[in-house]
């Protein structure tokens, strides 16, 4: 990890009519982090994701992404960004290999590269013997984890992972990990969003975002400091219910 | 190039593999040909005919063997009184009758008005209407037999004639109708399910945050099933001339190409719904009732657009059908080409640019 900064966010907003989804949040991510960014559903964290990947204009502030602006450089944030849903994005009625190639060639990869790509891929994840099946007849923790490795397959900077591990079993969910921290290792930023609280301790820092704002922000053993609470859940919860006396200074720590 | 090389032959995968729905998109459109054009036919055939007459003479005989000398009508009466008509037709053994005045041939000999009344089943009005013409047409050509022979004696009316479909066969006016109406519906369903679907299980996101351009994403979409239509237009065609035995007066390569024209068409169509709805069942009914009604009334398929009133004649200007009924009707049954369907080509070339720019645009419109 070094210091150079591949996410920068200040005053992010976006407004839908009279509705602030997203209002004024500013945060960095490093190079090389694994950045968790929590929040409760419709807290406003797919519509700041989808902002940081070029798929929303925002309505105010200011970003930048791999080093590109989010108003006027979508396209070349594309390239240098992965992205994995909690719906893992491959297609069910295509062989492995097949979706690899498919992805391969969007993001513009000679077929010598996504030959080669597909091999070390599927030879990482012990995956040899499916190349040919159908994604459909595998088992749900094997397509995660190929969908997880198809969206670094263009050797993105940053991969953008939404609730990835939502449905699976904890054993898979651990696996899946064990996937991020290598990426993370070689090198990629990784801005994940998760709303299972166990997985926010394996984040460096994480952001956690209540009411399009976020409430609080720092590495988990900071922010369990910060809150004086044992787990990164409670600090989660002490935030979400708004009768609870806020921590002064937990915007920007 | 390479990612629209990939998407197509992603696409091309999707139809392939799922056999069911490639046959339904093949064989529909073949077998809803099929059924509408037996279902919908406006031929009269074997028209059950009573015919009162109350004095029987040459000229009513004459007319009588007229009658029942063609396929169209079968006598199945023939009465001396008036009043045993409404028995006849109200249990439905008669679909119509043939009232002659008494002294019928004396009138006619004498040059005065020889009266005939043509009475059909009203309850199915378009059937009715046939019938009348029908029998109208034997009495008139009896009539124009008379003139002939008795110059200036009798009153001449003029023949109606149909032009172009002289058998009046009614397939070859459907058949032509048919084509569009099963090509839109296929063309635009399959187009809004496959995006819906992809919109659905979460493939469309993964798409959209890739470095593909809005319009590659639609060309990748359209393409394929521009394939599958264009197999469906080829079997309608052989169909229609091998089983309705239409003619094809005109060009063949020209009705295959106005076909892909028209299909692509309704495929930005299914597109356009597509991308302002998020599931398959709502795209599904959208692309149905959006395209199945309008060009079911709208086209002139059925309903003749000239007779409507302007404000539904105004409206059919926007269905692609109509055009492409007028375009298919005058290249199977005038035999006639570009240089006279030159206007309705442009339209359908118009409406195919206004629509894919529509649909690149409402996919850019998700993405601000």
């Amino acid at each position: 990890m070094n210091d150079e900064l591949v996410i920068e966010a200040h005053d992010l907003t976006r407004r839908f009519g009279d509705f602030t989804a997203v209002d004024r949040i500013s945060f960095d991510v490093r190079a090389g982090e694994v950045f968790g960014f929590l929040g409760a559903n419709g807290a406003g964290k797919t519509t700041a994701i989808r902002m940081l990947t070029g798929l929303l204009a925002p309505s105010g502030g200011q970003a930048s992404v791999a080093g590109h602006d989010v108003y006027t450089e979508s396209e070349a944030i594309k390239r240098d960004i992965g992205y994995m849903s909690q719906r893992f994005s491959l297609y069910e009625d295509l062989t492995v290999s097949e979706n690899i190639r498919l992805y391969g060639g969007i993001y513009d990869l000679t077929d010598r590269e996504i030959r080669g790509r597909t091999d070390r891929l599927l030879t990482r994840l012990g995956l040899q013997h499916i190349a040919r099946s159908l994604v459909r007849s595998i088992p749900l923790g094997w397509r995660q984890k190929l969908a997880f490795s198809v969206a670094l397959l263009h050797e993105p900077a940053i991969v953008f992972l939404d609730e990835p591990t939502s449905g699976v079993d904890p054993i898979t969910r651990r696996q899946f990990w064990e996937l991020i921290y290598e990426a993370a290792s070689a090198g990629t930023t990784v801005f994940v969003t998760t709303h299972y609280m166990d997985e926010a301790e394996y984040c460096d820092r994480v952001s956690i975002m209540t009411a399009g704002a976020i409430g609080a922000m720092g590495t988990p053993g900071d922010l369990k400091k910060q809150f004086g609470v044992e787990s990164v859940e409670d600090v989660f919860v002490k935030l979400a219910r708004p009768g609870d006396a806020r921590v002064p200074g937990s915007a920007a720590p | 190039m390479t990612a629209l090389l990939g998407l197509l032959r992603k696409e091309a995968y999707h139809i392939l593999r799922d056999r069911r729905t490639l046959a339904v998109i093949v064989w529909m459109p073949i077998v809803q040909v099929i059924i509408f054009g037996y279902a919908i036919r406006t031929d009269v055939d074997h028209v059950r005919l009573a015919i009162v007459d109350p004095v029987p003479d040459e000229d009513t005989i004459a007319l009588r063997g007229r009658f029942g000398a063609t396929d169209t009508f079968q006598i199945i009466a023939v009465t001396p009184r008036v009043s045993t008509l409404e028995e006849l037709f109200s249990s439905g053994a008669a679909q119509g009758a043939v009232v002659f005045e008494a002294g019928f041939a004396d009138h006619v000999a004498r040059g005065l008005p020889a009266r005939v009344m043509l009475v059909t089943d009203a309850t199915e009005p378009n059937t009715g209407s046939m019938v009348q013409n029908y029998a109208l047409a034997v009495v008139q050509r009896y009539e124009a037999e008379l003139q002939t022979r008795r110059p200036g004696g009798v009153r001449i009316v003029p023949e109606v004639r149909t032009a172009f479909n002289p058998t009046r066969a009614s397939s070859n006016l459907f058949v032509p109708g048919l084509m569009a109406f099963v090509l839109t519906i296929i063309s635009s369903l399959m187009t809004a399910i496959s995006l819906t679907r992809e919109k659905e299980t979460g493939t469309m996101e993964a798409l959209l945050v890739s470095p593909l351009r809005p319009w590659q994403i639609i060309v990748g979409k359209v393409t394929p099933y521009l394939a599958v239509g264009f197999v469906s237009v080829i079997g309608v065609v052989l169909e229609a001339r091998l089983v309705f035995h239409v003619p094809l007066r005109g060009s063949m390569t020209l009705l295959l190409g106005e076909g892909l024209l028209f299909i692509l068409v309704s495929l930005s169509l299914g597109i356009l719904v597509s991308a302002r709805t998020s599931s398959q069942r709502v795209a599904m009914m959208a692309a149905l009732v959006g395209t199945m009604l309008p060009t079911m009334l709208l086209s002139g398929f059925i309903f003749p657009v000239e007779s409507m009133p302007w404000p539904l004649r105004a409206a059919s200007v926007v269905v692609p059908a109509k055009w492409f009924v007028t375009v298919a009707r005058g290249i199977m049954l005038k035999g006639i080409g570009l240089r006279y369907l030159w206007r309705e080509t442009l339209v359908l070339a118009a409406m195919a640019l206004v629509l894919l720019t529509l649909s690149t645009r409402s996919f850019k419109a998700r993405l601000e």
